[in-house]
């Protein structure tokens, strides 16, 4: 049965790479038992850690929605020179290691950068604070929205929507009545991935936040942070909080895409 | 209302797709573009539904030039060769959208929509999604959805042309049967010169982006002015220096003045009509079309060399 034996390589493979470390976190984290856990979970620096996680996808995503929707119906939609061109930039923070990003926002905003000495001159801290984080994860997780909804749009084509056109609707009833229920399912998914890279953005972040405990510490920062302080159980159990919000999220989504499907 | 073309002109890159324009379109009438594929016919009605921006020239839709207009502003109602159904939305939903977009009070969309779902003949699909209705459905609500908000014209761009044989018949009669009923000023877009024939009260012919020929069916068919519209309206061949008609052309054994020597190639039994493949002396091809009874009276053979003249009296072209 060739069938079977493709399942078995796969589910081998997830097995390996995923599911195995996946595991191993979770034993580790409670290894011993659900005090020490609670524990470090709810110790300040914890806390704020996830707030600063919190409040950047809360900027980020909903940020990238709009820019991934409007980028997707430019490049799908329009004409316009400098298209190819902002198609291309759309995938640039794929191609591009977060630590690059990282150095090129410190070098654009630190004291000498093109930005920075301006934005200091008027009491504007960004590097070493939480607009930096913002700006970083920002830049990492464009391409997400874009990349669902693009796709998408190519393949409905817009018939529809010049039928909608043609019988009385604006531009805006367009999209809104026609276009976005139509790929209303990809930009969830591009919300979903993108709030999941914000989440779990470490390089960039590592660089322009400076790391300051209990300020500019993000939830993956304060991973690595407790690992180094030889504080496992504090490091394993905010890996399992920021594994677990991810597996939620695709469970969910799982479940609430096929139902659509049919309509 | 009526709409008048005045030297229209698209071009697509290097493409001229419509080609100096100038066509009006009586209020209240049934008229179709005809032309092959790439003749430019439905870049116009595009034109005309405010769809594509001419390059030059202008549209006048009740004598108020619209050229510029957007297409939410133009009044008209579009109907497209694909549907183009929203698949979000039902029946319902799809009719009532232009009212819907209009802000208009719920009981009266669902009153209009209740009308035309009658007028359309789907009763008892109103909760259904275009995924669930056969081509001939979405079409007939394609339509209902272009008469919702009561358009002053309705274009039509090959709007039975993805649809079988016969539910392209069914509709073709029921457009007509609609034509006389709502009476809006309508242009459809067909490459079936059968269709326009059928089912328009004027044709106006396009070949290459222009306008060839504009008149009723049976001016088309009885006093073409050009080779392409005797050659695409009925069909023509060339018999020698002149172009006849299949069903204008005579075929005799003995030779007389302005015949042409010909060779029978194949002979088809259509029904009440047969159809017979000749070839002349030089390369050229042509077919008569015969009654039966006529084809069993001159009782050809393949092979058979015959003498063809056109029938005096009908319509042929030098």
């Amino acid at each position: 049965m060739p069938r079977a034996g493709l399942r078995i390589v796969a589910l081998g493979y997830l097995t390996l790479v995923l599911l195995a470390p996946l595991a191993m976190v979770v034993r580790r984290t409670f290894a011993h038992g659900l005090a020490p856990v609670w524990g470090s979970l709810s110790g300040p620096e914890t806390v704020h850690a996830f707030e600063i996680t919190m409040l950047v996808a809360a900027i980020a995503v909903p940020l990238n929605t709009v820019f991934g929707v409007v980028a997707g119906l430019a490049i799908v939609r329009r004409r316009f020179p400098g298209r190819g061109l902002l198609n291309a930039f759309v995938d640039l923070p794929l191609a591009l290691s977060p630590v690059v990003v990282g150095l090129a926002l410190y070098l654009l905003y630190g004291r000498t950068g093109w930005f920075g000495g301006w934005l200091l001159g008027r009491g504007i801290h960004v590097l070493f604070a939480w607009p930096a984080i913002v700006l970083a994860t920002v830049f990492v997780s464009v391409p997400f929205v874009a990349r669902e909804v693009i796709p998408t749009l190519r393949e409905l084509g817009d018939e529809q929507e010049q039928a909608a056109r043609t019988l009385g609707a604006s531009a805006w009833q367009t999209f809104r009545r026609i276009t976005l229920p139509s790929i209303r399912w990809a930009v969830v998914y591009g919300v979903v991935l993108t709030t999941a890279r914000c989440l779990g953005e470490y390089g960039a972040v590592a660089i322009v936040s400076g790391r300051i405990v209990g300020k500019t510490e993000t939830a993956t920062l304060r991973v690595d942070g407790a690992y180094q302080n030889l504080d496992a159980t504090g490091a394993y159990s905010v890996a399992l909080v920021l594994a677990a919000a991810a597996v939620a999220v695709l469970v969910a989504m799982t479940l609430a895409r096929p139902n659509e499907q049919v309509a | 209302m009526s709409i008048a073309i005045r030297h229209v002109s698209k071009r697509f890159g290097t493409f001229t797709a419509v080609d100096d324009v100038c066509l009006t379109v009586e209020t209240g009438s049934l008229t179709a573009l005809l032309g092959p594929s790439g003749s430019g016919k439905s870049t116009l009605l595009r034109i005309v539904a405010g769809l594509e921006a001419a390059d030059s020239g202008e549209v006048l839709l009740a004598g108020e030039d619209a050229t510029g207009l957007a297409p939410q502003k133009r009044d008209v109602g579009f109907v497209f060769q694909h549907y183009a159904a929203f698949k979000h939305m039902t029946v319902r939903d799809n009719i009532g959208f232009a009212l819907a977009v209009r802000k208009r009070p719920k009981a009266e969309i669902r009153a209009r929509v209740d009308e035309l779902i009658q007028l359309v003949q789907l009763q008892g699909f109103a909760g259904r999604y275009p995924a669930q209705l056969s081509g001939g459905q979405r079409q007939r609500m394609a339509l209902a959805r272009a008469l919702a908000a009561r358009p002053r014209v309705l274009l039509l761009d090959e709007p039975f042309g993805a649809l079988d044989a016969r539910v392209r018949a069914e509709l073709r009669d029921w457009l007509r049967r609609l034509h006389e009923e709502v009476h809006v000023t309508t242009v459809f877009v067909t490459h079936d010169q059968e269709e326009a024939m059928e089912v328009a009260d004027r044709v106006a012919v396009l070949n290459a982006g222009r306008l060839e020929q504009t008149g009723t069916p049976a001016e088309l068919y009885d006093a073409p002015e050009s080779e392409f519209v005797m050659r695409f309206v009925g069909g023509a061949h060339r018999l020698g220096d002149r172009l006849v008609r299949p069903c204008d052309l005579t075929l005799r054994r003995d030779h007389d003045d302005g015949c042409v020597e010909v060779e029978v190639e194949r002979i088809t039994v259509l029904g009440a009509d047969a159809k017979v493949d000749l070839a002349d002396g030089a390369g050229g091809r042509l077919v008569a079309r015969l009654r039966r009874d006529e084809l069993e009276e001159l009782d050809l053979e393949r092979g058979e060399i015959l003498w063809a003249r056109p029938t005096p009296g009908t319509a042929s072209a030098a």
